[in-house]
């Protein structure tokens, strides 16, 4: 695609601002601020990745998944600032999934362990998990905020804080899971996913763009599995002391 | 002799920089009926938390008995010292599932022979073992929540306005139980009212507190006696309202 064409694109831009400025939606300036950003940050990392690909540089492989563990884990902990600690525990958390996706990957060999698969694969499974751990976050305190009362009625009972959380941690962390995999029970049938679609316009054979994909969806699940599983883990603890008071408004 | 269930030493505590409880001093006695009053804002929540280890206090002392409160591990401070609250939170599950939890949480049965005799010693009829504790009136849900403290056969029961939104039948049979409770079973009972004339005909030892401070604990007819002008004060206007 040659830049002419891909700047005939921003008619696709034009039509929100247009309807936006019609109906009074005040939206113009969010969307323009979007579309910038979009194109700087995605121009950004083409440039990027092709400077990686060539180098073919472990460091800066691994520069470059961490630069995303580290946006991934800013942008996560605004939504639970309130818990002791909550940036180490994303940054455990997202290494973690980094680290156990990668060994099975790179491990069995079931994918080459060069820059152009490792990266846009960690790409994709850290900010998976960063949405999860959002969902989990959410979740996870509006369920603590709403059975305040059955926590100190376990507390009072003489039970410990997992016990007094157990019930709050385990629908919190169904609920994270259950988008990933509602989403995987129509993939398919509904959308074709994209890296998919990506590979099929790029002109791959549809039949290997498949296989791929399914590669990707099963590290999704585990993914999802282990992302709230091991924050909701390292998180729960720290909203009690060790007096087994719970700390954390 | 008069026997020390649970002894504040100076007690205060604080937070978010505002003082809750200022230099707490004194007993409650085992076996004994003690009523907490005061007007709203006073402590009284707070210090009756302090006694089964849910809050801790910033400065001084509390003992159970003879043993500092923090020597003794929360969960088996928290069996020892039951509470029961205004608000009587149950699991939305059976009255049997409520009855059981205090042995679920440490992995143990409740036989139903057991769950309806804790009915019985609250007046609940074994009619109402499988009924959804959700479906009980508020004078039920507050037996049920003293029953489910009994499972753990604690020596002190903490309670926190427990009649205060229920009608005049159901308090009758909630001070009933706890009289019954306190004779029949030496339980020691901590209870606060805001329930003038429950204070003075229940407790045999009253304390009043007022912006986190004990203006006067004494035996309850001493109490009602006081010429501390505060005290005084106090119950009049409780007395007129």
């Amino acid at each position: 695609m040659t830049y002419a064409s891909l700047s005939l694109t921003l008619l696709f831009v034009l039509i929100p601002l247009a309807l936006s400025k019609t109906l009074k939606l005040g939206l113009e300036r969010d969307t323009m601020i979007a579309t910038v950003r979009s194109v700087v940050q995605l121009l950004a990392v083409g440039y990027i990745l092709n400077f990686v690909f060539a180098s073919e540089s472990v460091l800066y492989m691994l520069l470059m998944i961490s630069l995303m563990i580290v946006a991934a884990t800013l942008n996560v902990r605004k939504k639970g600032k309130n818990i002791p600690g909550i940036t180490w525990k994303l940054v455990v958390t997202l290494l973690s999934i980094e680290a156990v996706i990668m060994s099975v990957l790179l491990g069995l060999q079931i994918m080459p362990a060069t820059a152009n698969f490792i990266i846009p694969i960690s790409g994709m499974m850290i900010g998976n998990s960063m949405v999860l751990c959002i969902l989990f976050l959410n979740r996870f305190q509006s369920e603590i905020a709403a059975n305040e009362h059955t926590i100190e009625l376990i507390l009072s009972l003489g039970g410990t804080p997992k016990q007094a959380i157990h019930q709050q941690l385990m629908d919190s962390i169904k609920a994270s899971m259950i988008p990933t995999i509602e989403s995987q029970k129509t993939i398919g049938l509904v959308q074709l996913p994209g890296i998919m679609s990506g590979q099929i316009i790029g002109g791959a054979n549809p039949i290997e763009a498949v296989q791929f994909q399914i590669l990707i969806i099963f590290a999704l699940l585990t993914c999802a599995t282990l992302s709230s599983i091991i924050l909701g883990f390292l998180v729960y603890p720290t909203l009690f002391n060790e007096r087994m008071q719970k700390i954390v408004d | 002799m008069l026997q020390h269930a649970i002894t504040f030493n100076h007690v205060s505590f604080e937070i978010n920089q505002m003082n809750l409880l200022k230099n707490i001093s004194g007993t409650f006695y085992k076996g004994h009926i003690t009523t907490l009053i005061g007007p709203s804002g006073a402590g009284k929540t707070t210090l009756l938390k302090m006694c089964n280890g849910l809050i801790s206090a910033s400065q001084g002392q509390i003992m159970i008995e003879q043993e500092q409160i923090e020597r003794i591990e929360p969960t088996v401070l928290r069996r020892r010292v039951g509470i029961a609250l205004q608000s009587a939170p149950l699991l939305k599950n059976s009255v049997y599932e409520n009855l059981a939890l205090p042995r679920k949480l440490q992995e143990q049965k409740l036989s139903k022979e057991e769950a309806l005799s804790f009915l019985q010693a609250v007046g609940l009829g074994a009619n109402f073992l499988m009924r959804e504790a959700a479906d009980l009136s508020g004078g039920q849900k507050q037996k049920l929540s003293i029953a489910r403290t009994l499972v753990n056969q604690s020596e002190v029961l903490l309670l926190d306005e427990i009649t205060s939104a229920l009608d005049p039948k159901s308090v009758r049979e909630i001070e009933d139980l706890v009289v019954q409770l306190n004779e029949k079973y030496g339980v020691t009972i901590i209870w606060i009212t805001h329930n003038i004339e429950q204070a003075k005909k229940l407790g045999h030892f009253t304390w009043m507190l007022k912006e986190g401070q004990l203006i006067e604990a004494a035996a309850t007819d001493a109490l009602f006696q006081s010429e501390n002008p505060v005290v005084q004060s106090f119950i009049q206007r409780e007395v007129a309202l």
